[in-house]
């Protein structure tokens, strides 16, 4: 049958040449960068806001941005896979741990030391390959209509106890959860925090494993569940998307230093492979600076910025009336031990 | 009515041997797809490699992997069934019955795969967050997943002899019987091809499931991505089983009797019957399917924009950028993929053997792995042997292709499979040249199956979620990837638009294959002729 491989090979041509086209126009356009450098970000934190971080540095040092985002666990695997011939120059994330997984594998490049000032030293990475750039709290969301705020837990250790049975919802496969886990195994030991752990998912059971904290807080808001563990921007940008008046349900701090009162940090790094290395240490440096900071704490994302001198939104309880515990980014590390213990679990 | 009688009577027109030789080349280019195909296998094994047994072990062997397994086992064995019952009757009902405004049927019933399955998770969480377990995964995946055996099927439809039909019912057989008996051993390899795509498809699902509360062994990867990518490609290793299996199940299946038609049974046109006092419930019942696939999710982004308080919907511009680069990286993994199965299928139909039927067979395996394991494998790939393609739109498009190839290849076998091949050889004994009768004869011939399968891919493409973010040019924004960036911010209200317009472009498919259906008459009075 010659007259179909024929035509086959003619089908065969036309696609490739199709292809081509379409592969040759877009790599061209991006190369076409009439000299001025162009970054490569690799973002895990919210869209919006690291888009308009972006736009002002560039406005501000004409250094172009292009931004990847993708979850933090899947473009960690990607720079794991990419490895010395990654085109990114400078990873953001939402969450500590990713970064210091990548630097556990040599794959990160030492942060300007000028950089890492502007910022708490503690709460950046200690080998300062890594710097924190916002912090989230870990927090309680409850639903208004169904619990009073003095009925509330003050410390985590008490949501294991049965009488919330049924009342709570868990997303512990999101990374916010972990330096929850890690914190109470620190304070308390292993199989304590095992023990409360199983507590936790036996009081969630059958909403043991919502996917993410979006879920949580609008469930709770919904009030399909009484109450959630969550960081406190997801309860103050369900309130945007909503409105005030459709709101029904409040934030809960725990007691002051409770091994569930922490603070999360957010960190970026820059790659050892980039060819950029210059421009990536600006980046790292603007983003961390009161310019910077600032037009973190004015976006939609409601994080706290940690930079010195730089107030977060007007909505948010002053920064300096947090009373977090003492529990820090060098006691999160990769996250190990809390992974393990969720895993022991079968919370994961 | 069976291929023996149809494929014995008549005598080759030309000598066996140049047969042979033009069959090897198919052979070994099917063999290059293939390798090509299962290539995401190989960094599958490495990595469980480098994972080591211990790990699987402590992965694989807990008490969780059973509830994993069973579950799903037991939603395959419901969604398979419920969506080849709904796929099949709808397939007969706008093939075979007189049909008010058949044609926007036949546009609205393929509707539901272009709506994300994240989209139809969210809107029944939504509507009912009790709404949880194997039913509303079952529900949700039926609804989504039943035109995947309503096109190929219809297809068949198109394409089966009525005639044959007809012959038993003047034999004296019930309509049930002629059915059951006649027209589904017609359709058969259109259903079990369906049906296979179907549970691969649920086998690497993930947005859905996570939504509804259901676990599986997907879900269960995508869990375990965030401890360690090695072990989280081990937990494949199930899935790839699952899929071997399912897949050596198919074939035992799929092998009884085979259905080809001769030119001297050439198919007339099909005599719709008319459905009588049984149109209104009909109708019924094929809007019930639309509102609940269809209906329901449009309805829950209507109600998110409208109840948004936020007036950061996003700017035209950006949702015309993204429709573009939607368009253009699905319509061409489309077409690659259509390419790349029309010599899977002609080497697979045109004369079956272990070897051949192993190199078809093995093309289905990657469905079953989910969208991000196949996304890394390719940058592995591309990064250490092709990396002057790696991010660009050359990589993505082939992506595509690889992930929804076998959507294709089930489409395209069904018409390479009705097609006799002797037209082809009367084509060229008539002096014409090959070009000439494979574009006059045998692409007339299978071109249902071949629009059918860039249409299904097609489709499925604007909605991929997992490699897009991975694979896509930097800076390159699609529906899916806008809507993700938005949604996870829980900016529901300005997410919306680009959901809405990924199930509003699925229309335009839908809508071609009517058109072709309607100018199938003409082909199909060409085709009698030579007979």
């Amino acid at each position: 049958m010659r007259n179909t491989s024929l035509a086959l090979r003619c089908l065969a041509v036309g696609a490739a040449a199709a292809v081509l086209a379409t592969g040759c126009s877009s790599s061209s356009s991006d190369s076409s960068g009439n000299g001025s450098q162009t970054i490569t970000l690799y973002n895990a934190q919210h869209e919006q806001t690291t888009d308009a971080l972006a736009t002002a540095f560039t406005k501000q040092t004409g250094i172009k941005v292009k931004v990847r985002s993708n979850g933090e666990d899947v473009l960690t695997a990607q720079l794991e896979q990419e490895g010395s011939k990654s085109p990114a120059d400078v990873f953001y994330t939402e969450n500590s741990p990713w970064l210091a997984q990548l630097d556990e594998k040599h794959l990160l490049a030492p942060i300007d030391a000028a950089s890492l000032q502007q910022v708490p030293a503690t709460d950046s990475a200690s080998t300062g390959d890594w710097i924190a750039v916002s912090a989230r709290v870990s927090v309680l969301v409850y639903n208004k209509d169904k619990l009073t705020a003095a009925q509330l837990p003050t410390s985590i250790m008490d949501l294991a106890d049965p009488k919330w049975k049924g009342k709570l919802e868990l997303a512990p496969a999101e990374t916010d959860f972990w330096p929850i886990v890690s914190s109470v195994a620190k304070t308390y030991g292993d199989a304590k925090a095992l023990a409360w752990l199983k507590g936790l998912k036996s009081n969630a059971a059958p909403n043991d494993n919502i996917p993410d904290n979006e879920t949580v807080v609008s469930d709770v808001n919904k009030g399909t569940a009484e109450m959630g563990l969550i960081n406190h921007y997801y309860f103050y940008r369900l309130q945007t998307e909503m409105g005030k008046p459709a709101v029904h349900s409040a934030l809960s701090f725990f007691a002051p230093h409770d091994p569930g009162y922490l603070l999360d940090i957010s960190g970026a790094g820059i790659l050892k492979s980039s060819k950029h290395l210059a421009a990536a240490q600006k980046f790292v440096a603007f983003i961390t600076s009161a310019a910077g900071q600032t037009i973190l704490a004015n976006s939609d994302s409601f994080e706290y910025p940690i930079g010195d001198h730089v107030a977060a939104s007007p909505e948010l309880p002053p920064f300096s009336s947090l009373q977090p515990s003492s529990f820090s980014v060098a006691d999160l590390g990769t996250g190990e031990d809390a992974k393990t213990l969720l895993q022991e679990a079968q919370l994961l | 009515m069976t291929s023996s009688t149809a494929t014995a009577a008549p005598a080759p027109l030309r000598p066996l041997r140049a047969r042979r030789g033009r069959a090897g080349w198919l052979v070994y280019v099917s063999i290059v797809i293939a390798l090509g195909l299962l290539s995401p296998l190989v960094l599958v094994g490495l990595d469980a490699r480098q994972a080591g047994w211990t790990e699987i072990h402590r992965v694989l062997f807990r008490a969780r992997s059973q509830r994993l397994l069973v579950n799903t086992v037991e939603l395959s064995v419901v969604v398979v069934t419920a969506a080849a019952v709904i796929g099949t009757a709808a397939a007969w009902c706008t093939e075979r019955c007189v049909l008010p405004l058949r044609r926007l049927w036949t546009v609205f019933l393929v509707l539901p795969i272009a709506v994300p399955d994240f989209v139809a998770g969210y809107a029944w969480h939504s509507i009912k967050p009790t709404f949880t377990g194997l039913w509303a995964a079952a529900l949700v995946m039926t609804l989504s997943t039943y035109p995947l055996i309503y096109l190929p099927v219809a297809a068949a439809l198109r394409r089966a002899d009525p005639g044959v039909d007809e012959v038993a019912r003047s034999l004296g057989l019930g309509r049930a019987a002629t059915f059951l008996r006649v027209t589904v051993p017609q359709i058969r390899p259109a259903l079990i091809g369906g049906s296979l795509v179907v549970v691969l498809t649920l086998l690497s699902e993930y947005g859905a499931f996570e939504i509804v509360h259901f676990q599986t062994f997907t879900t269960e990867i995508f869990t375990e991505f965030q401890f360690d990518q090695a072990a989280a490609s081990a937990l494949s290793v199930p899935l790839v089983l699952l899929g071997l299996l399912v897949l050596t199940g198919e074939s035992r299946v799929g092998r009884r009797g085979r259905i080809s038609r001769t030119a001297s049974q050439a198919a007339r046109m099909v005599r719709r019957r008319r459905l009588g006092y049984t149109t209104a419930p009909v109708l019924a019942a094929l809007s019930a399917l639309i509102a609940l696939a269809v209906g329901v999710p449009i309805g829950t982004l209507i109600y998110w924009m409208q109840r948004s308080e936020r007036s950061t919907l996003p700017a035209a511009a950006t949702v015309g950028k993204a429709t573009w680069a939607t368009v253009d990286y699905s319509a061409l993994g489309a077409l690659v993929a259509v390419a790349l199965a029309l010599p899977i299928a002609i080497m697979a139909v045109r004369r079956a053997s272990m070897a051949r039927r192993l190199i078809e067979r093995s093309t289905y395996l990657t469905q079953s792995l989910p969208g991000v394991v196949i996304a890394l494998s390719l940058v592995f790939f591309s990064i250490r042997y092709a990396y002057p393609l790696y991010q660009t739109s050359l990589l993505l498009i082939a992506a595509y292709a690889i992930l929804h190839f076998p959507l294709a290849l089930v489409c395209v076998k069904v018409s390479v499979v009705q097609a006799p091949p002797r037209l082809g050889d009367i084509g060229r004994s008539l002096g014409r040249g090959p070009a000439a009768v494979f574009a006059r004869v045998t692409l007339p011939l299978i071109a249902p199956g071949l629009i059918a399968g860039f249409c299904l891919v097609f489709l499925t493409a604007t909605t991929e979620l997992t490699a897009t973010l991975v694979l896509a040019p930097t800076g390159v924004h699609t529906l899916a990837t806008q809507f993700w960036a938005y949604q996870s911010e829980a900016a529901y209200g300005a997410a919306a638009p680009y959901a809405l317009v990924i199930i509003a472009l699925a229309a335009l498919p839908g809508a071609l294959l009517g058109l072709w259906f309607d100018r199938e008459r003409y082909s199909r009075l060409a085709v009698q002729e030579p007979a």
